[in-house]
């Protein structure tokens, strides 16, 4: 017997479909949110509060009189002084020499670490060998490095990228591995039905689905460089140029603590802000996902 | 038995053999056997439900079909057709848009961009999706994005359709009117298909054949013909008869193991 034609275009089912559009209308709403300038006060605020808090410890000491003020200033000599730095364009060449280490070191950084991380993760002979090693590497103090970098490259450039290279790598090449490991199995199954194969395995589903763990590698790598690049600064000191490191050795080796005390905040502001920055991508990334509960 | 008196000429891909297919998960004593010794023939274009109790083999099954997993004894033949698998769980890829989904496994087929998108919007509005497009899955409800599925599934245009609990997790209204849909599909494209449901009714309204698996391990027990003509409705008299006496067998195969 031949198959008779099934017709859905009925009345009943058109008043289905306008009961199903009616069903997914409820289930879609009540999904508000809180306005962007209300979310964006509630995490200000105990950041704001925060710096108060310790912005008053901190005068409260000077007040105690525990040092004389040319040891330990207190804020109200420190911050007219940062001022003074941030008008003072010495004061951002050597910022941006120290920022273009850091940028020219994360990049290789990450160059070595996707690398390094892809052959790990693809080759099982070396995730097993390579893989334990590369998370004890993360364990290295970075300043441990440097004695070995300056035999190697002398008191250079070069020097300080190797070491911020060593620090960063390892948690990015991790980062990268973790990813690739942890892809739902299920979505493997998916990709294997849907025909995806070799390279278009990677670009449509290991690589997308590894980039939240990705992302926390960078910004675990980006934490490495930042402290290994201060080390390097303030060990290998190169001819007449003031990067922040030198600047902050030479503030010590004049007794100028508020300069000194200056240059710290500096450090620790850029510091947070580009660790913010990874922060908010990987929120971002996460929430695009639904692997967000907020 | 409706299927085997079709017309040749709509069945152009070839037959799906089961052929004493058994799967044993975990070794030595530990072992658990899953499926046991299941041979099933299936004819091109033929629609068959498996029913079965929960944890019986069906997943595995379809696995197995799908060539996702390797059956530890037996065959399974295919004969070169193209497989597509709607998992249990929507298994879709959380940073594509809900298009993004379908439209991916169309570009797997090599369908060029521009056709990609209009065909997306087509197997969209067939799952009642239209304007949703560019939603992520994770903005949906469980429903929906079984929906979703569906519609990624009939994108890859297999031969041979696995679907693994296709509509348990939606509401009656929807899940009749995706059975007038996916009955539709299945009619123009001369799919051959393989659906695994709990629901007796859901398979006898849908299935050429409905075939009762066993539990532990799975085995078939026995088949059901549905000489019922189409288009049927759930609640159609004569598809409760025939589900009550499949009910009943089930009834007494589930009630072996509590003995
Ligand atoms: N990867 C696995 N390893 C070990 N045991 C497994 C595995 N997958 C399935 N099983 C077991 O095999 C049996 C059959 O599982 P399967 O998922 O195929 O059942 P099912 O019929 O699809 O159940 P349901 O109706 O609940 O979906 C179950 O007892 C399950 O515990
Ligand atoms: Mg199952």
């Amino acid at each position: 017997m031949e198959r008779e034609p099934v017709e859905p275009g009925t009345a009943a089912t058109n008043v289905l479909e306008r009961q199903i559009a009616g069903l997914d209308a409820l289930e879609m709403a009540n999904r508000s949110q809180p306005g962007p300038l209300r979310r964006m006060w509630a995490s200000t605020w105990p950041v704001l509060a925060a710096i108060a808090i310790a912005i008053a410890a901190w005068e409260i000491v000077v007040l105690s009189g525990w040092k004389p003020t040319y040891v330990l200033p207190g804020p109200t000599q420190v911050f007219p002084q940062l001022g003074r730095d941030l008008t003072d364009s010495s004061f951002w060449a050597g910022l941006g020499l120290t920022m273009r280490r850091a940028v020219i070191g994360f990049a290789l950084a990450i160059v070595v670490g996707v690398l390094l991380g892809a052959v790990v993760s693809r080759v099982r002979f070396l995730r097993v060998a390579f893989g334990s090693l590369i998370t004890g590497l993360q364990t290295m103090p970075s300043i441990a490095w440097f004695p070995l970098a300056i035999m190697l490259f002398q008191l250079s450039e070069s020097a300080i990228l190797f070491v911020i290279v060593l620090g960063a790598a390892p948690s990015i090449a991790n980062g990268l591995i973790a990813g690739v490991d942890y892809t739902p199995p299920i979505l493997l199954r998916a990709g294997k039905i849907l025909g995806l194969r070799g390279f278009a395995l990677y670009r449509h589903l290991i690589l997308p689905a590894s980039l939240p763990a990705f992302v926390t590698g960078l910004k675990q790598g980006w934490a490495f460089a930042w402290r290994s690049l201060m080390a390097g600064e303030l060990l290998v000191i190169i001819g007449h140029h003031t990067s922040l490191g030198v600047r902050l050795e030479y503030a010590r080796e004049n007794i100028d603590t508020q300069d000194m005390i200056a240059v710290m905040i500096v450090i620790l502001v850029i510091g947070i802000v580009i660790d913010r920055l990874f922060s908010a991508a990987d929120r971002a990334l996460r929430r695009s996902r639904g692997l967000d509960p907020s | 038995m409706s299927a085997t008196t079709r017309e040749p000429e709509r069945t152009t891909a070839p037959p799906v053999r089961i052929d004493g297919v058994s799967k044993a998960y975990g070794t030595g004593g530990g072992a658990l056997l899953a499926l046991d010794k299941v041979s099933l023939s299936v004819t091109p274009g033929e629609f068959v439900c498996i029913l079965g109790a929960s944890g019986c083999g069906k997943s595995t099954l379809l696995s197995i079909v799908a060539g996702l997993d390797r059956p530890t004894l037996g065959t399974v033949d295919v004969g070169g057709a193209r497989v597509g698998l709607m998992f249990q769980e929507p298994a879709l890829f959380p940073w594509l848009t809900v298009a993004g989904n379908v439209e991916l496994a169309l570009r797997t087929r090599g369908v060029p961009k521009a056709e990609r998108r209009r065909r997306a919007a087509e197997l969209l509005a067939a799952v009642h999706l239209d304007g949703f497009g560019r939603k992520r899955p994770h903005q949906l409800s469980g429903g929906m994005r079984q929906r979703v599925a569906i519609a990624r599934a009939l994108a890859q245009d297999s031969d041979v359709l696995l679907m693994d609990e296709p509509f348990g997790a939606l509401d009656a209204m929807t899940r009749d009117l995706l059975h007038d849909e996916l009955e539709r599909i299945w009619s123009e494209r001369s799919l051959t298909v393989l659906f695994v449901t709990h629901n007796v009714r859901e398979a006898v309204r849908l299935g050429d054949r409905v075939v009762l698996l066993s539990s532990r391990p799975g085995r078939v027990v026995e088949e059901f013909p549905v000489p019922l003509d189409r288009p049927r409705r759930i609640d159609d008299a004569s598809v409760a008869t025939l589900a009550g006496r499949i009910t009943d067998r089930l009834r007494e195969e589930v009630g072996r193991h509590g003995a």
